[in-house]
């Protein structure tokens, strides 16, 4: 299957979302370069975390409007998966892949940390690889991730099975506040109506290897292969 | 065709937490003023604009803002002013 990895000026984790299609998951993957008006050929697409832009304006408000995101948003309404992390989920909120906005963090302050999430649904396209009610661990690097939605949203993401991830307290951190950001409802990641573009603020990228701790990450993106090879 | 500056004004949407707005007053509080009731921090954009006249430029800000300069789904906009540039 064929993976392609959009990058924007500032993307940062394009690189390890590669890694981690080519080496843990062994699939194809290609670096779709912003200003490109081709996919070619690519089954999912992967908007990676990163400061597109410079998050100037807003984080993911300019990236939104690269030539590549017009093909990205017509794929994804053709049922294609799309996996937007970190930056790639505000450009896909931006974008109006998903509903919500990312604001910037309740504390003002930029965390970079391991955090757990309870998968909250495992029947999506990107989560049925875990077991329901899973606790993973999965590191966050972000200033803007505080998930807001008008009330009427929300109940409809949680009412309609699209809550994918929400923030939990760490097992081996239980002490922090599980909430890292004052996400609405602890939310971590959705799933569109359609249930095939994901947006989460964790980096399940980073986390595909044993050697660099708990790799929590690796069952989502095997959970796209089992979906689209069944 | 004439030249406006116009300058907009974006905010985050009363009700949402702005936990700037929130530090900011907390350190208006901490200088002595107790009457700060409440702040919140936005953007403040100077553009200038080549148009018709100034209701079109007018339009074509209010167009601006809601297609890029502010989300929609938690800020609000306003035009707080236009001058002949």
């Amino acid at each position: 299957m064929k993976f392609g990895i959009i990058t924007f000026p500032g993307s940062n984790c394009d690189y390890d979302a590669y890694r981690a299609v080519v080496e843990a998951i062994g699939q194809e993957a290609v670096y779709l370069w912003h200003k490109d008006h081709d996919l070619q050929g690519s089954e999912v697409i992967v908007l990676p975390g990163g400061f597109s832009y410079g998050d100037y304006l807003r984080a993911g408000a300019i990236a939104r409007f690269s030539p590549i995101m017009r093909e990205v948003v017509a794929h994804a309404g053709r049922g294609a998966p799309v996996v937007a992390i970190c930056n790639g989920f505000q450009i896909a909120c931006e974008a109006g892949l998903l509903p919500g906005a990312l604001l910037r963090n309740e504390s003002l302050k930029f965390v970079c940390a391991p955090i757990g999430l309870r998968v909250e649904n495992t029947s999506t396209l990107f989560t049925n690889g875990y077991h329901e009610n899973q606790v993973i661990t999965l590191p966050i690097a972000h200033g803007d991730g505080r998930y807001s939605a008008d009330d009427e949203t929300l109940d409809r993401l949680e009412g309609e099975g699209q809550v994918a991830f929400r923030y939990v307290p760490n097992r081996n951190r239980p002490g922090d506040s599980c909430n890292p950001n004052g996400s609405m409802r602890d939310i971590a990641g959705i799933v569109n109506e359609g249930g095939n573009v994901l947006g989460m603020m964790p980096h399940p990228e980073r986390a595909v290897d044993p050697l660099l701790g708990a790799p929590d990450g690796l069952p989502l993106f095997e959970s796209i292969l089992h979906r689209v090879h069944a | 065709m004439s030249r406006y500056k116009i300058a907009v004004q974006v905010v985050p949407r009363r009700g949402l937490l702005d936990p700037q707005g929130k530090a900011v007053a907390d350190a208006l509080h901490s200088l002595g003023f107790s009457n700060v009731a409440s702040v919140y921090v936005g953007r403040h954009m100077v553009l200038e604009v080549e148009a018709a006249d100034e209701g079109t430029a007018r339009e074509q800000t209010n167009r601006m803002c809601a297609q890029l300069l502010a989300n929609p789904v938690t800020e609000d906009f306003e035009i707080a002013s236009v001058l002949s540039a």
